[in-house]
Parts: C-alpha cells; structure tokens; sequence
C-alpha cells in the first residue's frame, strides 16, 4: 500500500521540478497557512487595543482634571482651560439620528424598488450609479451642502419648516442655513447609498419560495414585500443601518463644514452645533497647552467608545429580533 | 370574496359556482364529477422559448389528478399557469384558455383567484413566524374576522399535523421537521379554504415514511377541494392519484383514470416511460 503511494508522488513531483514545486507543496503546508492567517487576524486586534491604548494613555491629563464630568460640561472654554464634551456628543447624536431618521426611509423604499419592482437591467445600472456615490470623496457633499443645501434651507426649507411645524421646539429660534439639520440632511445624503446599496442585496437573495408562499394565499404584491419579504431580510437591512451610523457618527468633512461649529447645546435644529469628529479636526493643529491637546484625545476616546456602545446595541437589537422570528443563520 | 366562503369545508363543494361538464376530445369517464379546471389550447412561452404546446386538460373536482412526465416536460408550468403563479415571470405568457369554474382565470383578480386555489411549493417555505401565525396568515391577509383559533386548528387538523404541533403553536415552524414543515404548509394552504390545491412535487425533499403520510392526508383532502399534483415519482402517482397526465416535451401525451394509464396504455411513449425505459 505505501509503496504505491510513494510511487504515485514520484510520479506527480518529477526530481527536476526545482525549489518553486517543493514550496507549493510544502508538507506542512496547512500549518503555515494556519499561522500566517491568524498573524494577520491578531493584527487587527492587536492595532485596535493600540489605538485605545493611546487614546486613553494621551487623554491622562484631561481625565485626571475633569473625571466623569467631562461628559457633562457644557462649555468648551481653551482660554481658561475648561474643557467638557456634552455639546459635542449632543452635536455627534442628533445630527446622526436627524439623518438615519432621513435615510431610513428613502433607502428602504428605494432598495425595494430596485429589488422587488424594477426590471434586473435598470436595477442593476442604478445599483452602480449608487455605488459610485458611496465613494465620493466627503468634501464634495461638503461643497453640495455649502453652495446648495445652505441656501435653500436659509430661505426655502426652514422657512417652510417653521411655517409647518414651529411649534415644535425642534423647528423654532432663528434660521442661519448652517447647523444640525442641514449637517443631518448632508449626513443622509452620504449614508443613503449605503443602506440602498446593502439592502437591496439582501433583499434580493430573499428566496423566490417566500415570496410565491404569500403570493399563493392570496396577498398582494405589496403585502408580499413588506410582511414576507422584508421581514425575512430584516437582519441584513438593520445592518446596513448601523454601517450607515457608524458613517454619520465618524464623519468629520462634510458636517464640518455646514455644522457651524459652535459647541453650544440647543433643542432647535435650525441651530448651530458642533461633533466630535469635526472639533477634533478643526482644532487638533492649534491645540496649544497640554491641557487641551489632551482633552481633544480623551474626545477621539469618547468617540470610539460611542461607535463601539452603539455598536453593540445593534448587535443585541439583532439578536433580540432574531429571537421572535427564529430564522436560520 | 365572500364572507361565507370561509365556513366549514365541507360547505366548499357546495358554494362553487355552477360547473359545466367537459367537452375536450379527451374526455375519461367523468362518472357525474364535474370540471372544476378546464384547459383549452394552452400555448406557454417563457419569452421566446414555447414550453407548453396546444395542451387541453380538464381538471375533475374532487378528484387528485397528476401531472407526470420527465423534468422539463412542462408539468410544473401548466401547474403554476393555473393561479397564475408564472405571471411573476417576466416575459412569460399563456394563450388558450383556462377556465375555473366556468370563468376566464385571466378575468378574474389575481389575489382572489389565487386565495381559491391554493399552492403548496416543492421544498416546504414555511415564513419564519410561529406555527400558528404561519397557518393564520392567509385568514389576516384575506380580512378573515371570525374566530382565528378555531380556523387554525381545523387546518392544522386537516393536514393531519395538530396532535403533533398542539403543545407547540407560538414555536417557530422552522423548527419542525421537514415533513411536519410540508404539512403545515398545507395546512397554511388549507386555512383559506381553497377549491383547488396545486403541488408542486411536494414529496420530492421527504423521506418515504413522510411521503406516505401525505399521500394519505390528500386522499382524505379531496372531498373538501380538488387536488392536483405534480410529481416526478410514477410510484407516487399511481398510488395517490385518481387521473393521471402524462406529458413529454411540453405536449399532453395521454390523459386517463390513473387505473387505466398505469395498466394499458393507449399511447407507446406512455408506456415506454412507465416502464421506465426514459425519463
């Protein structure tokens, strides 16, 4: 028996194949394989405990002045060295959530047209154009949110908006064009080809059975969609969301430039606000005084911790739903 | 969509409109059934492509009639062509005629016709919801107003699968086993009520012993609705079917009481397919 096999692999690996052939079948092969790639996965751990090494090894000074109370003050104050990070983290919150609650919609209702509607050839031309503007630079919606939504949330949107629904402390005080709606409204603009893009793959491997199940008892198209269809690839779209979130919490040029940058907290959307990516950004180069330096580290550190809580509240949202419904992975 | 449609069963039979008998060339025996589906020179065609060609069939009510054949013959199409199920195709369409009831189908509103003649799919497709939503979901679709509770057990217990599941309704049906998972998907067909159940080879996934509780749970079916049943299993047909259509390459070879088909075949390319010389 063993001889046989000896002579099988004299025959597939002749004496003059040279070095490369003795390489790509090394015996141990699988071993090396083995190591390499889980070099490479503890890569990625060993740079993320890196980051939040030196983010928390960095922010030393600003946590040893302010304590817990950094995430409650309110002023931000580099001429008497006051620092507190409650108008960014307000500014961060509302701006993401002011452009999920926009996207949502739009994205869902635009990936079930593309899945479940349109012919395979337009959607699939769409689904490219989509994807292309996902991968536009931030600053060009910057520019977008300057030279278009600026203007017309100064004399059409927010007029019309106070009109409406000014008795909501959401749309009252004074309208500049700049400030959180219009940064939430640039935020969803970018976030939307996200969740058109991922979705409407999900929706699309949703199998035809589900589908023709509910169509045989009797539904209508539309009652197929939205009570078999989307149901099924419900985890799938959550997770284009939160992709879409981490987006909007991380996104530092284009809100920068349409926030207005003033780290003040107010009910008003029409008002100007500030986030944390944008401060760290626009102030990190002027940062004089270890203080201050320190306290806009200690910002990129409450930042991650934001992305990261969220995160997995995501992911036990998931697994909550998941529950219910009892879908196989 | 009536209201008193959804009652008992046993009222089905006596609530369908008037019925005419058949007058197709192939005409077998009707013994007094009368034609619940009649087919008239259906001509199917997935864009260019013909699949079914100049086929007539009528469809007895209260009968199991099987469709057999070799794959690609064109069965599943004239299937899925009688709730217009195919219509999700793009590109596909049928001329000839389909009568149900003596009506057009193509007349009639697609959600209504497909809520009188149910389907029940090849692999089982349960929705990922309880046992019980899964067997209420037709009744809430269609405005069903009456006792859910009620409707639910009749069907579970018409598909021969309440005493299994009884303990079980809010667990999720994917949980069930295959076989248990095919019959509550009939019993999820079967809560609306139909006149007409379509199969769609439905044993093709299950284990002899589940294949054989199915059988016998559609011979007990048939009173209350007409069945019928596409199967690539010739075993399956002559065991569970009271007519039987055999189709080669899109056309209607033969169509005959099963009794007869299985035993003395008028047609040589039936015969050469029953004894399994192709196919």
């Amino acid at each position: 028996m063993s001889t046989t096999a000896t002579t099988t692999i004299a025959h597939a690996v002749p004496p003059e194949a040279g070095p490369r052939v003795f390489l790509r079948r090394l015996r141990n092969g699988d071993e090396v394989a083995h190591v390499l790639t889980l070099i490479f996965a503890a890569g990625i751990l060993l740079i993320t405990s890196l980051l939040v090494y030196e983010l928390w090894a960095n922010s030393h000074l600003s946590r040893a002045k302010f304590g817990w109370m950094f995430f409650w003050t309110r002023t931000w104050d580099p001429i008497f060295d006051n620092f507190g990070a409650a108008p960014f983290i307000y500014g961060t919150l509302v701006t993401s959530v002011v452009s999920l609650l926009i996207a949502v919609p739009l994205g869902l209702a635009a990936a079930i047209f593309l899945a479940e509607l349109a012919p395979r050839r337009v959607s699939d031309a769409l689904a490219f154009l989509i994807d292309l503007l996902a991968a536009v630079p931030s600053v060009i919606y910057g520019l977008l949110g300057i030279f278009i939504v600026v203007p017309l949330m100064r004399t059409t949107l927010g007029p019309a908006l106070k009109g409406a629904l000014g008795f909501l402390p959401f749309f009252s005080g004074p309208n500049y064009g700049v400030g959180f709606l219009t940064a939430g409204i640039i935020l969803a603009l970018m976030v939307v080809p996200f969740i058109i893009s991922v979705s409407r793959e999900v929706l699309l491997t949703v199998p035809r059975e589900q589908r023709e199940a509910a169509l045989a008892l009797g539904a209508t198209r539309w009652e197929a969609t939205w009570q078999v269809v989307v149901p099924w690839a419900r985890s799938g779209i959550m997770g284009s969301v939160f992709l879409a979130l981490a987006r909007a919490l991380g996104e530092t040029m284009a809100v920068t430039m349409v926030i207005g940058n003033d780290p003040r907290i107010s009910a008003s959307l029409f008002a100007p606000g500030y986030t944390i990516a944008a401060v760290i950004a626009n102030e990190f180069t002027e940062a004089t005084g270890d203080l201050y330096l320190s306290a806009l580290i200690e910002l990129g550190l409450v930042l991650f911790l934001l992305t990261f809580i969220l995160n997995g509240l995501a992911r036990l949202l998931i697994a909550a739903t998941e529950r219910g419904g009892g879908r196989p992975a | 969509m009536s209201s008193a449609a959804y009652g008992d069963s046993a009222t089905a039979a006596k609530l369908a409109p008037q019925v005419r008998m058949m007058d197709s060339p192939l005409a077998v025996s009707p013994k007094e059934a009368p034609v619940r589906f009649q087919i008239s020179h259906l001509d199917f065609f997935y864009g260019s492509k013909q699949a079914v060609f100049d086929l007539s069939l009528p469809i007895l009510a209260n009968k199991i009639t099987a469709l057999i054949g070799p794959s690609g013959c064109g069965k599943s199409t004239v299937l899925r062509t009688l709730n217009r199920m195919n219509e999700m195709i793009r590109h596909s369409r049928f001329t000839g005629e389909i009568l149900l009831d003596g009506q057009d189908i193509r007349r009639l509103e697609v959600a209504g016709l497909r809520r009188r003649v149910g389907m029940v799919f090849q692999r089982p497709n349960p929705f990922p919801k309880s046992i019980y939503d899964n067997v209420a979901y037709g009744l809430r679709i269609n405005g069903y107003t009456g006792r859910l509770d009620n409707m639910v057990e009749h069907s579970l217990r018409r598909a021969a699968l309440w005493d299994e599941v009884k303990d079980q309704l809010h667990k999720s049906a994917l949980a069930l086993s295959g076989g248990q998972q095919q019959r509550l998907c009939i019993a999820r067909a079967l809560a609306v009520d139909p006149e007409v159940l379509l199969l769609d080879e439905p044993c093709s996934a299950l284990d002899p012993v589940t294949t054989a509780k199915i059988e016998e749970l559609l011979f007990h079916l048939k009173d209350g609705c007409t069945i019928v049943i596409v199967t690539h299993n010739m075993q399956q047909a002559a065991r569970a079917s009271d007519f039987t259509a055999f189709m080669l390459d899109g056309k209607l070879i033969e169509h005959a009481e099963t009794s007869r088909l299985f035993t003395t075949p008028s047609d040589p390319r039936t015969e050469a397919y029953i004894t399994g010389r192709f196919g």
